[in-house]
């Protein structure tokens, strides 16, 4: 059976020129770049071209990225220096919508720091998009740092980072950005943007999982999260991931030459997908923006069905996706991004996220639109509010949730 | 991924009995599209008491629907009275055992038993007529405590397991610990009674001067020693140690292994003690 894989958003295939670029450093190249002698020099050279390919996809300075294990590494070394840099300012502003790795973090903060935060998260509109009046509003002299995705991961809708840097910057606070869905999807400028910190992903951009970076602008105050040696001048310790770090340079090169790919053909291959299924599936919607969004990223819900029940039918014909329900009994409720947004209950349970790479073609585009309305309408045959909708009667009101 | 086991995909992917009994003798509803899954059992009797045909509908998850397929599967043919007595290991061990985040799923199959049959014999369902404990699930005490005795159930994360109590927001759980103690015939423990799990600074710095009162200073003081409290910043306790302390070489481990240790049992386990220069 083949993998029809579109769950780009989890993590993405390691392009097969990365892993090629990556092998000689797994085998005859694997000198420590620190060292003195030539040996380790040479594999110090290729860190440092790797980091040069990686500052032009995001018109950085070579020097102000710091290598890391992951994209949450590098979120908790952003947040959690600003917070050190400033530890008289006790606010923080983030958004409901973030990933754990910031979310949960900023919600740990009192039990990490003994020092007590007030955390704003900010509301998002029922489209997933942000209020820049209410951020404004948000800001005061209390606040350490913002903290907001460029993109969303479940629902690929773009804040505008721009702007909200610039408020940051003119009112005097730190601004980080989550930029792990955004990286390589779409074009990135820092020269233009007044960000502080940004934190990207490797493997979500088809480099290998354990690698990640943080930008931190040249100037921003900075203490260190994992201390030890001297790497990264003494930004972050720890011997070079040296493999990961050569892969992704070449990632980051390959996602500079297919950014228009990306959203041209990609773009038109997700809207095909997109607008096949919501006009085949009845009672189907869209989650999120429909244009201020990530080119390869669509959500949609299907009333009256349950997400994990429409993800395993598909897995039978090696369809990836993924779902906004976890279905587990201790988080019953959608994901915390579907109840910001405020997606009624009747869709809120059927939410399934495809994510699409460059890897991706028309023929699988075609096989999902062919394979989901058939699991769609079985599903619904078995599910007792899709005949009692007709009968004008949505389920019984016994359970009152207070999640809404 | 779920690790399912073959029979609940099986049941899954090859639901037996969809659909709805016209006419049908007992008809069971559980759940609602809020919660995440839902479930509306028929059953048509015989002439002899014996259920001849069951039928559902279900909203939810892998195993709601297999719970559900394999439960309509278990009463057909059997008389009311032996039906009755299914409970929801026994669903669970026909699927071959379900993960134990989704027992409820079979928890879920057998309300809707029970209340089927509380409408066929026209009587209130019994479970229902307790205290809601959980709102955003509507689970009564007497399901928590049937759940926790049937199923052996030790910690508040199993009763979400088996009942969902406790999933939503989370305000029940205190109320769930209560019923778990009240059922398993337990007392409160003593030392967590006396250590809530936030304390306002003030309140912080009482019961910190008590504990350093009480039992810190009074043998510090055997040695010649003794403690002031300095200031309390988060969890952060910055006290100076006195007399002998001050010069005893081993003030650092007084303060970490005895000090905090004390502070860490009966105020806070998350107190940090330092020295204030």
């Amino acid at each position: 059976m083949n993998t029809v894989y579109m769950d780009n958003n989890a993590t993405t295939r390691v392009a097969p020129e990365v892993v090629e670029v990556m092998l000689p450093y797994y085998s005859d190249l694997y000198g420590n770049p620190s060292s003195m002698h030539t040996f380790g020099g040479q594999v110090g050279r290729a860190v440092e071209e790797a980091r040069g390919k990686i500052a032009a996809l995001l018109g950085a300075r070579p020097e102000e990225l710091i290598f890391t294990s992951c994209g949450t590494e590098s979120d908790s070394t952003a947040i959690l220096s600003a917070l050190q840099s400033f530890p008289e300012k006790r606010h923080i502003v983030t958004t409901r919508v973030e990933h754990p790795a910031v979310k949960n973090l900023c919600e740990s903060l009192d039990k990490l720091t003994g020092h007590k935060h007030r955390i704003t998260q900010l509301p998002v509109n029922s489209d997933g998009t942000l209020d820049l009046k209410l951020y404004e509003e948000s800001l005061s002299d209390e606040t350490a740092i913002v903290s907001a995705m460029w993109a969303n991961n479940e629902t690929g809708v773009i804040f505008p980072v721009k702007e909200m840097a610039e408020i940051a910057k003119s009112r005097g606070i730190l601004f980080h950005t989550d930029a792990v869905q955004a990286v390589g999807k779409i074009p990135i400028n820092l020269s233009q943007v007044p960000i502080d910190f940004l934190s990207l992903s490797g493997h979500k951009l088809h480099a290998p999982k354990g690698i990640g970076v943080l930008y931190v602008r040249k100037g921003t105050p900075f203490v260190p999260f994992i201390i030890g040696g001297h790497q990264e001048h003494g930004r972050r310790g720890g011997t070079e991931n040296v493999a990961g770090i050569v892969g992704l340079g070449k990632a980051c090169e390959m996602a500079a030459q297919q950014m228009q790919d990306e959203n041209t053909r990609v773009k038109a291959l997700r809207d095909k997908l997109e607008d096949g299924l919501l006009a085949s599936i009845p009672n189907s919607l869209l989650n999120g923006h429909k244009t201020l969004r990530l080119p390869n990223t669509t959500n949609i819900s299907f009333e009256f069905v349950e997400g994990e029940a429409i993800l395993l039918h598909l897995d039978r014909f090696g369809i990836c996706a993924s779902s906004g329900s976890a279905c587990t009994s201790g988080s019953l409720e959608p994901s915390h991004v579907m109840r910001a947004m405020g997606v009624p209950f009747t869709a809120a349970h059927g939410s399934i996220r495809l994510s699409l790479s460059v890897y991706n073609t028309e023929a699988e585009v075609d096989f999902v639109l062919e394979k989901l309305p058939p699991v769609i309408a079985q599903l619904r045959e078995m599910s007792p509010f899709w005949q009692s909708q007709h009968k004008g009667k949505v389920g019984n009101s016994q359970c009152k949730c207070s999640c809404s | 991924m779920w690790e399912y086991t073959d029979k609940v995909r099986d049941h899954f992917m090859n639901p037996r009995n969809v659909g709805e009994i016209e006419n049908a003798d007992g008809i069971g509803e559980v759940g609602s599209l809020a919660c995440g899954d839902a479930l509306t059992l028929y059953f048509k009797l015989d002439d002899t008491g014996k259920i001849a045909d069951a039928k559902f509908k279900t909203f939810g998850c892998a195993s709601a629907i297999a719970s559900s397929s394999a439960l309509t599967e278990m009463i057909k043919g059997i008389p009311l009275e032996e039906a009755e007595k299914i409970t929801n290991q026994d669903i669970a061990e026909y699927l071959g055992g379900l993960p134990k985040e989704k027992m409820h799923c079979s928890v879920m199959g057998r309300e809707a038993l029970e209340a089927a049959i509380a409408y066929y014999r026209g009587i209130p369902l019994p479970m229902a007529e307790g205290e809601v404990v959980c709102e955003c699930f509507g689970v009564t005490d007497l399901e928590v405590k049937r759940a926790i005795e049937e199923n052996k159930l030790q910690t508040v994360e199993e009763i979400t397991n088996f009942t969902k109590a406790g999933g939503g927001c989370g305000k029940c759980i205190p109320r769930l610990e209560e019923i778990l103690r009240e059922v398993r015939h337990e007392a409160k423990p003593l030392i967590l009674d006396q250590r809530p799990g936030r304390l306002t600074t003030l309140q912080k710095i009482k019961r910190i001067e008590e504990v350093l009162e009480r039992e810190v200073r009074p043998a510090l003081r055997k040695d010649g020693g003794d403690i002031e409290l300095i200031d309390v910043d988060g969890d952060f306790v910055i006290v100076s140690l006195r007399g002998a302390c001050g010069t005893c070489k081993k003030s650092q481990t007084t303060l970490k292994e005895y000090v905090e240790k004390k502070l860490r049992e009966q105020v806070l386990d998350t107190l940090i003690v330092e020295e204030g220069k």
